[in-house]
């Protein structure tokens, strides 16, 4: 009775460890010829759903380029309060109904699992755009696609992730998908925001190597190839002393990467606070904001893997 | 003296299934996930007896019942110890240990209040990620939980 689960929708893309090796390698070589060429039409005709059940507008506008450069049209909404959902609707009558409209959804909920029942009870392909604190698989595409493109490869690099490696999904899910690739990781935190266990206990059991450091010090600095930098939120901590006393030790200026390899590259998910100075936007080792413009591709290559279209 | 007696009340079963060597602490849950409640035919169900392997343990005993084996197998989440029994006549023409399969659907809920299974009328689903300390992880939100501490719908 099960059945169904597994056999339809094998398109959509709601957790980055759907998809193994090759087929990132595919969407990856995908997302560069999207960047040489960022308006094909080759979604003339299709229709896209947005369903931003929770607000993300940062997101929301890089599906809806992705979609508008590439000759589709987009419906939907950008806030669940002006949907059927407010009325009571359940997630299922919502997509099965939106599923009659259109080629492919992409969607956030605020509901952690939502993507995955979603892409249950529908036969059209579902592309998880955030739900809750669990997978942003788009996310992670463009964070590899920044790191193959400014690396040249993603085997045997060295990547240091700093700041909340406890809540921050993003890293998580990098982690999850670098097993692939032979990487060392570096996990800067502090007691409370460290890396969790069962991230650890994934590492071991896939032969990825890691050092743990309380310090955000030169010797981390300069041996690493990208360095992940993540917010440090004051709500994540119950103790308010705690967060006042460590909340600056994993900033990061331009005086800190006067020693960093050449290739070295700073990566960050965005929005970003104090974590990364202002004077580090202009040294050469900045790459957030070319990072986030890599979404646009990276999402091109995914819409066009789940509708079945050569890109 | 008490195992004694014990034997004799399993095997004054004329007909039925008697579901042996369930932990204590977790024969409710067991009467829960089997649907006890619902049966209509003598349903004998023992609690806290004396176990050479378990310290104490429970057992059930339902009179001209036979579950399908995917059902008792649902209980392996909860009692993996747990043996099966079936009668016929009075004899014991079968004998099992209950095994965990790999994905539980519809019987743990998931303790993640975010969880989307936890938001909509639809049915949960785990899958066995540990065998050796049954370990589950949610289908949904990926949270893991010890199937000792998970709570039962």
């Amino acid at each position: 009775m099960n059945s169904h689960f597994t056999a339809m929708n094998s398109k959509s893309l709601v957790s980055i460890s759907d998809i193994g090796r090759d087929e990132i390698m595919s969407l990856l070589d995908s997302a560069r010829r999207f960047e040489e060429n960022p308006n094909r039409r080759l979604l003339e005709g299709r229709v896209v759903a947005t369903l931003f059940f929770e607000p993300s507008t940062r997101t929301r506008l890089s599906f809806e380029t992705a979609v508008n450069r590439l000759g589709g049209r987009v419906i939907g909404f950008s806030d669940a309060n002006t949907t059927s959902s407010s009325k009571g609707e359940t997630l299922k009558d919502t997509i099965k109904m939106v599923s009659n409209y259109v080629d492919i959804i992409i969607m956030r909920h605020y509901l952690e699992g939502a993507a995955r029942y979603a892409s249950e009870v529908t036969d059209i392909p579902v592309i998880n755009a955030g739900d809750g604190a669990n997978q942003h698989p788009s996310q992670t595409m463009l964070d590899l696609y920044s790191i193959y493109k400014t690396q040249g490869t993603l085997e045997n690099l060295t990547i240091t992730l700093v700041g909340d490696l406890k809540y921050g999904r993003t890293v998580h899910s990098l982690l999850m998908a670098m097993r692939y690739f032979n990487p060392t990781f570096r996990f800067v935190a502090c007691e409370e925001l460290g890396m969790p266990k069962e991230y650890k206990i994934f590492c071991d059991e896939n032969g990825i190597r890691y050092t743990e450091h309380r310090d955000f010090s030169p010797e981390v600095i300069n041996t690493s190839d990208i360095i992940y930098m993540t917010r440090v939120q004051r709500e994540r901590f119950a103790d308010i002393m705690e967060y006042e006393r460590v909340k600056d030790l994993y900033n990061l200026n331009s005086a800190m990467l006067t020693d960093a390899r050449p290739n070295m590259r700073i990566l960050h998910p965005l929005p970003r606070v104090n974590e990364i100075a202002q004077d580090v936007d202009d040294n050469p080792h900045a790459y957030y904001f070319e990072q986030a413009r890599n979404g646009l591709y990276a999402r091109q290559a995914i819409i066009c893997r789940a509708l079945g279209i050569e890109a | 003296m008490t195992v004694s007696k014990q034997e004799l009340a399993v095997a004054a079963l004329r007909n039925g299934t008697v579901i042996d060597h369930i932990p204590s602490a977790s024969l409710f849950k067991a009467v829960r996930i089997l649907g006890i409640e619902n049966l209509t035919g003598a349903v004998t169900i023992g609690y806290n007896l004396d176990s050479k392997k378990l310290g104490t343990k429970g057992i059930i005993k339902a009179a001209d019942v036979f579950f399908p084996e995917s059902t008792l197998n649902r209980i392996a989440l909860i009692a993996p110890s747990a043996v099966v029994n079936i009668i016929r006549d009075y004899e014991v023409v079968e004998k099992f240990h209950v095994s965990l399969p790999d994905t539980i659907v519809g019987i743990v809920k998931c303790g993640n209040p975010k969880c989307i299974t936890n938001n909509e009328p639809m049915r949960t689903r785990f899958h066995v990620v540990n065998r050796d300390d049954v370990t589950i992880s949610c289908h949904y939100c990926s949270q893991v939980v010890k199937s000792i501490d998970a709570k039962i719908i």
